[in-house]
């Protein structure tokens, strides 16, 4: 059968699942829903099943895609409630199609985030957060493969705004997905290393939306 | 979820084996159950997912509609320091709660290193972990698990104990306590009716007193107490429950993978294993049962792997046809097969090579003694001939890895005994150059060795430990004696085999050593990584007891011994000629030879014992 999308939730504990060990989780899923997964060619074959982006531990999205193969014809339509009924707590398959774009064309990922502040006024919170991302530029030191070094975090960030919440901002972003990739962890980080005195206590994310590089949802 | 939790989990590792929510956990509305049960396990959850007793029992439990019965595992070294320092109490899984919302915590403890885990998890739900400060009758702790058979170093710690196998008799625990809590009972009235439950072990119940070069002079039974307290078993295991719908792990554990118990019990009466002897009689399912039990649990769970469980698998009459059965499923689903404890003869080879059809995988060989003579005294009933035979078919279809797995330290060995490991070793890579179709790849012999531990309930539970400096010093020269490159020596050291061996042969005076090695920060120790030898010799010092007087010391045969209140089935003079026919060297024919008649049958209401 060809490839075919899914769109699927991981939320509440489910968050704390690794990528590895997610995808293991999903292949045992299929099976679990009677649906075959093809398998690829080779010495050491495996089932054609990925993630277009994967998501690190903790935070929680409601708009991950999985792309695979079945070894047998079936409707799209039919998968997400055969899948999500024997998923973990907190994974919920919602949506199911043939891809229309290729993964390396998903260019930005809306984001929600809660940053904590168990102590410090929250109005003068946000107002700092405000002005802290819209400098021109965020230089902080990242790791890389090649050991520590200066980047610019900046333009990896389209868009960002910031609310009041319960002992908490609430930051909306629209950020890069791929070349280049922001981890939103790198947020707080950015405060921990340039603004100590406006990093929150906990900082929290949630994916929202995946969109192309015209801003139109990535399907 | 809780805060503070969600603040701590990213920080720690893995942390996923700390939030529960798998496919398949069992969530009951606690406003509608009566009792809570905190299904203790005192190792991590990788461990604890993935002993079956535990997912048996799970579902058991929870099959009693007003119980509701959630996992409890012990956190690793660093989510433990997290929860002190963010004051979080010890949660059960399914819930979230903390354990102080229970009405039972209820442990299942496989091994002795466990001890101190389970008061630190005791102390974790926050009571105290004397039984005797828990003056209420709720919450009830309670301890089952094969570690239970000698229950006498942690009686102070434990309100009662469950003897045996816990299917049913959980259940009856369970539905007396819930009478208990209608009717506001104190915990005396409650134990005092509860050692009328067959199986159930209260040492409160149990005067006890010792004479003056420390061993037991006597135990008394109060109140009614059985004088001995008799392991229960179920007596038919295809009607047994078993859980065809277990927990999936979301993430990685050490056995990932569907288990099929093919029968419980060993016909085998090695002398030095003590389950061997603790879960006789022996008791089989049918391959139908365990063919559909098999597809079913494949099926609801998803898992790619099959493991076929028991003491010996080649001793399973209808092996054969079982794994047919399950080959036919498994075979076009990609699904592995794995038949662990396989000895070393023709037949197992041939089914050796289905299994292969699907997955290939290293051999290991428990030989335990190096020499035929050692063999016959210990009756363990692999010759040399199976083995070079087994090896040779084995080599000659292409394995090229083979374990072997002995211990230094058994009754009656001798320095040749050592040698002779030695040279077994340098026989089988002979055969290896004889057989192997393609050389170039080379060939690897692991022996093993470990430190022999007198277990009770075994013949050998009389016997003396050999020392950690003569198990050295018989190590030194068994690393002497083998002189090839293609045979690896990898020995275990001794430290933890002492300390086993005082507390799986100890008495009710080590309870207050446990409690200061936990004092002093003593858990996992099933871990190297926080196993602490030094600290078990020092709180040993400290209440004037010696390691060497229970590890050390060889019983005489009319000692009263620690773990006598706890009758198996198998009868003490059965074990005692047993002992006598290892020091004549006299080999005792297995089960299915000959039934020795060793007592256990009287478990079994007028069934056959499957010898
Ligand atoms: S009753 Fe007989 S056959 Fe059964 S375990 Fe004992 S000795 Fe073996």
């Amino acid at each position: 059968m060809d490839k075919l999308r899914l769109r699927f939730e991981k939320t509440g504990r489910a968050v704390y699942i690794s990528h590895l060990d997610l995808m293991h989780t999903l292949q045992r899923a299929f099976s679990r829903a009677g649906l075959a997964l093809k398998y690829s060619e080779g010495f050491n074959p495996h089932p054609q099943i990925s993630i277009a982006l994967p998501l690190s531990v903790g935070v929680a999205s409601v708009c991950e895609i999985l792309d695979f193969r079945l070894l047998m014809e079936e409707d799209p339509a039919s998968l997400p409630a055969r899948l999500s009924a024997v998923m973990p707590e907190g994974i919920c398959v919602t949506d199911c199609w043939e891809p229309v774009y290729k993964p390396t064309l998903l260019k930005y990922l809306e984001i929600e985030g809660v940053f904590e502040y168990d102590s410090r006024p929250v109005p003068e919170m946000r107002y700092a957060l405000e002005d802290f991302f819209s400098r021109e530029a965020i230089v902080i030191t990242k790791k890389t493969k090649r050991g520590e070094g200066p980047s610019d975090i900046r333009p990896a960030i389209r868009s960002i705004s910031f609310a009041e919440g319960e002992r908490a901002v609430l930051l909306h972003a629209v950020i890069s997905a791929q070349e280049p990739t922001l981890n939103p962890a790198l947020l707080p980080d950015a405060l921990r290393q340039l603004a100590p005195e406006y990093e929150p206590d906990f900082a929290k994310f949630r994916r929202i939306e995946n969109y192309l590089e015209n801003m139109e949802i990535f399907r | 979820m809780d805060k503070r939790l969600e603040r701590i989990l990213p920080r720690v590792q893995k942390p996923a084996r700390y939030t529960g929510g798998e496919y398949n956990q069992i969530i009951k509305d606690k406003s509608a159950v009566e009792l809570r049960v905190a299904f203790c396990f005192p190792d991590t959850y990788e461990i604890g997912m993935s002993n079956l007793g535990m997912s048996i029992l799970y579902h058991t439990m929870n099959s009693l509609d007003y119980v509701w019965c959630e996992r409890v595992f012990a956190p690793w070294g660093d989510m433990y320091a997290e929860m002190k320092k963010a004051q979080l109490p010890l949660y059960a899984l399914e819930s979230g709660d903390s354990l102080d919302s229970f009405d039972v915590l209820a442990f299942s403890v496989g091994y002795e290193m466990a001890y101190t885990t389970v008061l630190d998890m005791i102390d974790q739900a926050g009571l105290p972990v004397k039984s005797r400060e828990r003056e209420s009758l709720l919450p009830l702790v309670v301890v089952g698990g094969s570690a239970a058979v000698n229950a006498e170093p942690i009686t102070d710690f434990i309100d009662l104990f469950l003897i045996g196998e816990g299917e049913e008799m959980n259940n009856e625990l369970l539905a007396l306590l819930r009478t208990a809590k209608h009717e506001g009972w104190d915990k005396r009235d409650f134990l005092r009716r509860a050692c009328r439950i067959g199986g159930v072990y209260v040492p409160s119940l149990y005067e006890v007193s010792y004479n003056p070069d420390g061993t037991l002079a006597s135990m008394e039974a109060k109140d009614g107490a059985p004088t001995r307290v008799t392991k229960r078993i179920v007596q038919d295991l295809d009607a047994a429950p078993y859980p065809t719908k277990p927990i999936v792990p979301s993430t990685e554990v050490v056995h990932d993978r569907v288990n099929l118990e093919l029968f419980r019990g060993c016909v085998r009466g090695c002398r030095f294993c003590q389950a061997g002897y603790i879960y006789r009689p022996i008791r089989a399912k049918k391959p139908e049962t365990l063919i559909k039990q098999g597809i079913e649990s494949l099926q609801n769970t998803g898992h790619e792997d099959v493991t076929l469980l028991s003491l010996s698998s080649s001793d399973y009459r209808p092996l054969a046809g079982l794994c047919d059965g399950m080959l036919a499923y498994c075979e076009p689903r990609s699904i592995g097969l794995s038949l662990p404890s396989l000895r070393a003869d023709n037949f197992s080879m041939e089914i050796m090579e289905k299994l292969q059809k699907v997955r290939k995988s290293g051999l290991t060989f428990a030989v335990e003694g190096g020499s035929q003579r050692l063999r016959d005294a210990i009756n363990k009933n692999v010759t040399e001939e199976d083995l070079l035979h087994t090896c040779a078919i084995a080599f000659a279809g292409g394995w090229n890895t083979i374990k072997l797995y002995y211990m230094l330290g058994l009754p009656t060995e001798t320095d040749e005994d050592i040698v002779g490991i030695a040279d077994m070793a340098g026989r089988i890579l002979h055969c290896w150059r004889e057989n192997a179709k393609n050389k170039s790849r080379g060939v690897k012999i692991t022996v093993s060795t470990s430190c022999f531990i007198p277990k009770p309930h075994s013949p050998f539970q009389w016997e003396a430990q050999i020392s950690k400096e003569e198990y050295l010093r018989r190590v030194n020269l068994l690393r002497a004696s083998i002189n090839s490159r293609n045979v690896v020596y990898n020995w275990h050291d001794a430290d933890t085999s002492v300390v086993e061996a005082v507390l799986s042969r100890g008495d009710r005076r080590l309870a207050p050593v446990i409690e200061a090695v936990w004092r002093n920060g003593g858990r996992l120790e099933a871990w190297s990584d926080y196993f602490d030898y030094q600290r078990w010799m020092d709180a040993l010092d400290k209440f004037g007891l010696s390691a060497a007087f229970y590890a050390e010391r060889e019983r005489s045969v009319d000692e009263l011994l620690p773990w006598d209140v706890i009758d198996v089935g198998v009868r003490k003079e059965h074990l005692k000629r047993e002992r006598e026919r290892c020091y004549a060297s006299v080999l005792s024919p297995d089960c299915r030879h000959a039934c020795l008649a060793c007592g256990a049958l009287r478990l079994l209401e007028g069934g056959k014992c499957d010898g």
